[in-house]
């Protein structure tokens, strides 16, 4: 540790030389063609930045090494001191420079707008009002947020917005040549609608400080055969020269905050609204298991046990993306229909459970007075069951609520995704951390205060009973 | 007659619980159904308005024929039920709603019987029991005796022609029992009546009949007087001695 330590102070070249190796970081998750595990042989990486990465450490004369990295949190990780340099698509942009230590380019890339085939706007401009595809946090989501009236859809991986672009869920996708080229022009039905609506460079990320790495990186990137890599992996053609984005530092002011509370309804509505259709299909599927035949308690049973035993962002996932050519969900219905059915199953438990804490004396009550198996249930152990299972639902809730920031993979922007938009902008976690959590905090809190209001009622109900 | 049975049995696994049953009861009769635990007299009440099925014999109650084996949720039962009051050990009202709610959920639900109707009668039958001031508590707000009381009155709102009560003081302590005994003793005539019990003095006083249920058999059935001074078969006599 102490070791380590001391490497850190040492100044970047030294540093690297004493390791004996140039710790790279990108994220294998951006895929093809820049870092992805090789197809052949998954235990190894591939990519033409690999191929760089393999140059550079050679110049320099150690091995290198890839330490797999959050792509929004590079910049973060890299000022930690988790790794020597950034070589994953770090897009050179005046906000960045100020932070961190910036290479001369390695690659030059045009950002490309891509519409269905035959569609009839082809620019930025004329897409106002429509809804446009591109990554979070890249130079094209700067780009589109500059473009008023342009509604931005936000992506974590380069295939989906390519994707709903087929599906009709937005109408067009801003991202660079690179992956424009790989994911989107190699779908029949798309085509290039406008190619070079600006211009941008790939970087490499130094810490700062690390000035005489930064200057052996220039160096080596001078000699290594750039070109024969991208031959290799064909990319596409560079354009000449790139033009300066102009800077644009975004400040933590009071646009920002209404960010946030925008991201905060929303996550109130997607909660919401999901509760309510896992509370009534929880109830159902509870009843189907306690009252139904062989096949509606199997059915209910499975359904429980599936949606209980898998992941909901993967639920998620399917229902979004893998069913989108079946059914056409739009983002907010996707999320709130997804967490919904994913909550249903803990929902049925909650009923099930609560159901069989009635004593069976009161079922047969209602019986012998003549009730119907249906009344029975509407008029008598329904409202029981349910003023038993109110906290315990309340409780769902509360973790609902904080759930819900997984419907972001499905481009829904709420507290959560707003938060890590807004760091990325800011370069800094910590105010935007605080702020989303204390608007968390004020959604919370309420609900868990009621939970325990309601938890003491009923607890008082018992007592009485108890006593009687 | 109101109720006739007829060689009822009833099995439960490899016990045979009720063997071979024969009895009828006249409209207005009250009958005290005695013996030793386990004897069977429950589980006979119970097989009267279905709530436990029956494996062989004949049950006609209220001028409806029982089947044997029919399952106690089934929709063949309801207009059995309806004329066929019940009172339970543990009183089962339904905590959820006030006393007088509990009192008018069968006749406006069940008979659909119009709500000013069935709420000046529910208040009748709350007075009666001696609870008129308390129609709009929650059972949980009540003493025990009350709650059987409250009970007793939800019973009697469908207008039953036959009333089952199981053990109806059972659960009480000593000084509630006057209080749901007076209600019965009041009762008494004007509703064809069994009543499961321990008590042998109300059984003495109240009922037309007695019936002394023992191994699943009825081992005597006659006035009170006859069945308590002078029992026919020995078990019988060794349970009045032990009743005191």
């Amino acid at each position: 540790m102490i070791a380590l330590a001391l490497l850190l102070a040492v100044p970047g070249l030294a540093r690297v030389q004493a390791q004996g190796e140039l710790r790279w970081a990108g994220d294998l998750q951006g895929g093809e063609p820049y870092v992805f595990r090789d197809p052949v042989d998954p235990s190894r990486l591939t990519g033409f930045e690999v191929d760089i990465a393999r140059e550079l450490a050679a110049k320099l004369g150690v091995r290198e090494r890839f330490i797999q990295n959050d792509w929004q949190n590079l910049v973060p990780s890299l000022e930690r001191g988790d790794f020597d340099i950034i070589l994953n698509g770090l897009e050179d942009t005046p906000a960045l420079r100020g932070r961190i230590l910036l290479s001369r380019p390695y690659f030059r890339f045009s950002e490309q707008l891509v519409v269905r085939r035959g569609f009839a706007l082809r620019s930025l401009d004329q897409l106002k009002g429509h809804r446009v595809g591109t990554l979070a946090s890249s130079l094209a989501h700067l780009l589109l947020r500059r473009q008023p009236g342009v509604q931005v859809v936000l992506y974590t991986g380069q295939e989906e917005p390519y994707q709903d672009l087929q599906n009709g869920r937005t109408d067009a996708v801003l991202l660079d040549s690179v992956i424009a080229a790989r994911y989107g022009l190699t779908k029949p039905d798309l085509e290039l609608a406008d190619a070079d609506v600006a211009r941008g460079a790939y970087v490499v990320g130094l810490r700062k400080g690390d000035d005489d790495l930064l200057a052996a990186v220039n160096t080596a990137l001078g000699q290594i055969d750039l070109e024969g890599i991208y031959q290799k992996w064909s990319l596409p053609p560079q354009p000449r020269e790139v033009q300066e984005v102009p800077a644009q530092q975004t400040r933590f002011d009071f646009a920002q905050v209404t960010l946030f509370l925008q991201g905060a309804w929303m996550t109130l509505v997607v909660s919401l609204l999901a509760m309510a259709l896992a509370v009534p299909l929880g109830l159902l599927l509870a009843l189907a298991r306690m009252y139904g035949g062989p096949a509606p308690r199997l059915l209910a049973h499975a359904y429980v046990e599936i949606f209980r035993g898998t992941p909901v962002l993967l639920q998620l996932y399917i229902l979004y993306y893998g069913l989108a050519p079946v059914v056409h969900l739009n983002a907010l219905s996707a999320a709130i229909i997804g967490l919904g059915l994913n909550y249903g199953a803990y929902e049925a438990e909650v009923h099930r459970a609560a159901m069989q804490a009635i004593p069976v004396g009161q079922s047969e009550a209602a019986a012998a007075l003549g009730l119907s198996r249906i009344q029975s249930l509407r008029l008598v152990l329904l409202p029981q069951a349910l003023r038993t299972a109110l906290p315990a639902m309340t409780n769902d809730l509360i973790a609902l609520l904080k759930d819900s920031s997984l419907v972001s993979v499905i481009t829904v922007v709420e507290l959560t995704k707003q938060m890590t938009i807004t760091a990325v902008d800011v370069r800094s976690w910590a105010l935007p951390g605080l702020l989303c959590g204390a608007l968390y905090f004020a959604m919370s809190y309420p609900l868990a205060r009621l939970a325990a209001r309601l938890e003491a009622a009923l607890e008082g109900e018992a007592e009485e009973v108890a006593l009687a | 007659m109101m109720l006739t049975v007829r060689n009822l049995h009833k099995v439960y696994g490899a016990r045979q619980v009720l063997r071979g049953i024969d009895a009828t009861v006249a409209a207005g009769e009250t009958i005290a159904l005695v013996g030793p635990s386990g004897g069977g007299k429950s589980t006979f009440l119970r097989c009267l308005n279905g709530l436990n099925s029956f494996d062989a014999g004949e049950v006609n109650i209220a001028g409806l024929a029982l089947q044997a084996r029919t399952p106690p949720d089934a929709p063949a039962l309801l207009p059995l039920r309806a004329r066929v009051g019940m009172v339970f050990q543990g009183f089962h009202l339904f905590p959820h709603l006030s006393v007088i709610e509990n009192v008018m959920l069968a006749p406006l639900h069940v008979r659909r019987e119009e709500r000013a109707i069935v709420r000046e009668r529910a208040q009748a039958l709350l007075d009666r029991v001696g609870l008129g001031d308390r129609a709009r508590a929650r059972p949980a707000q009540l003493s025990g005796g009350q709650q059987q009381r409250v009970a007793i009155a939800r019973a009697l709102a469908m207008q039953p022609e036959v009333l089952l009560l199981d053990e109806p003081t059972s659960a009480l302590d000593p000084e509630m029992r006057g209080e749901v005994l007076a209600v019965l003793r009041n009762l008494a005539g004007s509703c064809t009546m069994l009543v499961v019990t321990h008590e042998m003095g109300f059984a003495r006083g109240v009922a037309s009949r007695i019936w002394v249920f023992d191994e699943g058999k009825l081992v005597e059935d006659g006035p009170p007087a006859e069945v308590c001074e002078n029992p026919r078969s020995e078990r019988a006599r060794a349970f009045f001695k032990a009743a005191g």
